[in-house]
């Protein structure tokens, strides 16, 4: 959680290993991020859909499936986890916004990820199916699945198991929502939030 | 190395083009209406006709095939495709090998539409087999390939992309033999053509066109061949699976 420019998408992407990082080293379970045995383990789905917006989503989750060796009754199971059952033969150029990122995250979903990360999943996406794919997310998470989610929206941080705060680039503060709410004395994580910001 | 990947992705790219058909349409119309036009406008110099014709049919799919990839690799960049593929599993060759085969196989229709249009239609002769006219084209598109994607690295936008065509390739196409033969060029010129990979594309050509296969054929496309290894490698380096 944090504002924009606080640095989510730089410490999502140090995890992936797509980001060059400066200095100091990043291990994800156990091993270098970016190293090529994690490429199955972690999938990371950015903020600007990844998918190709001259195919459709069907096409899409094929290609990828192939190069992630998932096997095809995957695309199924993953269109019916994203909600996109009605749309697998639409073109993804002429998808909604929320559509859109989806099929993004539908393909993140293909290889049953060990570590998932999430950059601001569900913007433009109507509460119904914010629902949803919230408890998609549970779903996972049960399953052993680590997932990391990054927003800007504090409503949506409430519903993670634990928070972390950022702001200019560095962490503020972490811990469960009921932790935040305790150290700060406040009602709600948007307060806990400029508290703990005004005291770091 | 993975069958699998590279099969995938030139089935994607393919898939992709399928879709739009206009510029489908384009890629197999256009070189035969140009080639046409030639024909026309060398109506009163067929000698002319006859020494470029051949090698014109071989140069388009490597005029094409840069645009093309120049545009298709800056888009992977800008959807950011290319950073999702670059985390997932997949080695870098895997998915430049998948547009390699599946741009020379639209080098290859486009070679016989071509070839066919010119050698059955418009009477372009050589001397050669038109065959291998055709083979040359391929290896051409390949070379058009290696180069588009090496050059669309350096490009942000789809703008910027195009204006390689003109700087990067036309200077190669003036300099490579196919308007004034290069030993009528001056000294300079022909030093600096000597240094450009079209220049050994056109020579190749050309001695099919002249059968002159004996004299170095084989060290032309051998250069051509070189230059997509080295092009691809050095197109492969700016595919980065860390970027700041």
């Amino acid at each position: 959680m944090g504002p924009s420019g606080s640095g989510k998408t730089t410490l999502m992407r140090a995890i992936v290993g797509v980001q060059i990082v400066e200095s100091g080293t990043v291990s994800v379970l156990g091993e270098l991020a970016g190293t090529r045995s994690l490429r199955h383990r972690v999938a990371y789905v950015t903020q600007a859909p990844s998918v190709y917006a001259d195919l459709t989503v069907e096409e899409n989750l094929r290609y990828f499936a192939r190069i992630l060796r998932a096997p095809f009754e995957r695309i199924e199971h993953v269109i019916k986890l994203v909600g996109l059952g009605g749309q697998t033969r639409q073109v993804a150029r002429t998808l909604s916004g929320g559509e859109v990122s989806r099929a993004s995250l539908a393909v993140a979903l293909l290889g049953e990820p060990e570590v998932l990360i999430l950059d601001e999943p569900t913007v433009d996406v109507d509460p119904i199916l914010r629902r949803d794919l919230w408890n998609t997310f549970y779903k996972l998470a049960d399953r052993g699945a680590s997932l990391l989610v990054s927003s800007h929206v504090m409503d949506e941080a409430s519903r993670c198991h634990e928070i972390v705060l950022m702001r200019r680039g560095e962490i503020i503060a972490t811990g469960t929502p009921d932790q935040l709410l305790e150290r700060t004395d406040s009602r709600d994580l948007e307060d806990a939030f400029i508290a703990l910001a005004e005291m770091a | 190395m993975s069958i699998t990947a590279t099969l995938a992705t030139a089935g994607r790219v393919l898939q992709q083009l399928r879709r739009d058909r206009r510029t489908l349409a384009m890629i197999f119309l256009v070189a035969p209406a140009l080639l046409a036009l030639f024909k026309a406008i060398f109506d009163n110099e067929p000698h002319t006709f006859d020494r470029i014709g051949a090698p014109m049919i071989g140069l388009f799919p490597l005029i094409m095939m840069f645009l093309i990839t120049s545009i298709a690799m800056l888009r992977e960049r800008t959807t950011g495709t290319l950073e999702r593929l670059m985390s997932l599993p997949i080695a870098k060759f895997d998915l430049l090998l998948g547009y390699a085969l599946a741009f020379a196989l639209l080098a290859a229709i486009q070679g016989g539409v071509t070839g066919a249009v010119g050698f059955g239609g418009l009477g372009v002769k050589a001397a050669g087999p038109a065959w291998a006219v055709v083979l040359l084209a391929i290896v051409n598109a390949l070379l058009g390939m290696a180069l588009g994607l090496f050059f669309s690295a350096f490009a942000r936008t789809e703008f910027q992309a195009v204006q390689f065509l003109p700087a990067v390739l036309f200077p190669q196409i003036l300099l490579g033999g196919l308007l004034v033969p290069r030993a009528q060029m001056p000294h300079v010129l022909q030093v600096v053509s000597d240094a450009l990979p079209v220049s050994y594309a056109y020579d190749a050509l050309a001695k099919i066109t002249a059968d002159n296969t004996g004299s170095w054929l084989w060290f032309d496309i051998l250069i051509v061949v070189g230059t997509i290894g080295i092009a691809l490698v050095l197109g492969a380096t700016t595919l980065r699976r860390r970027t700041a």
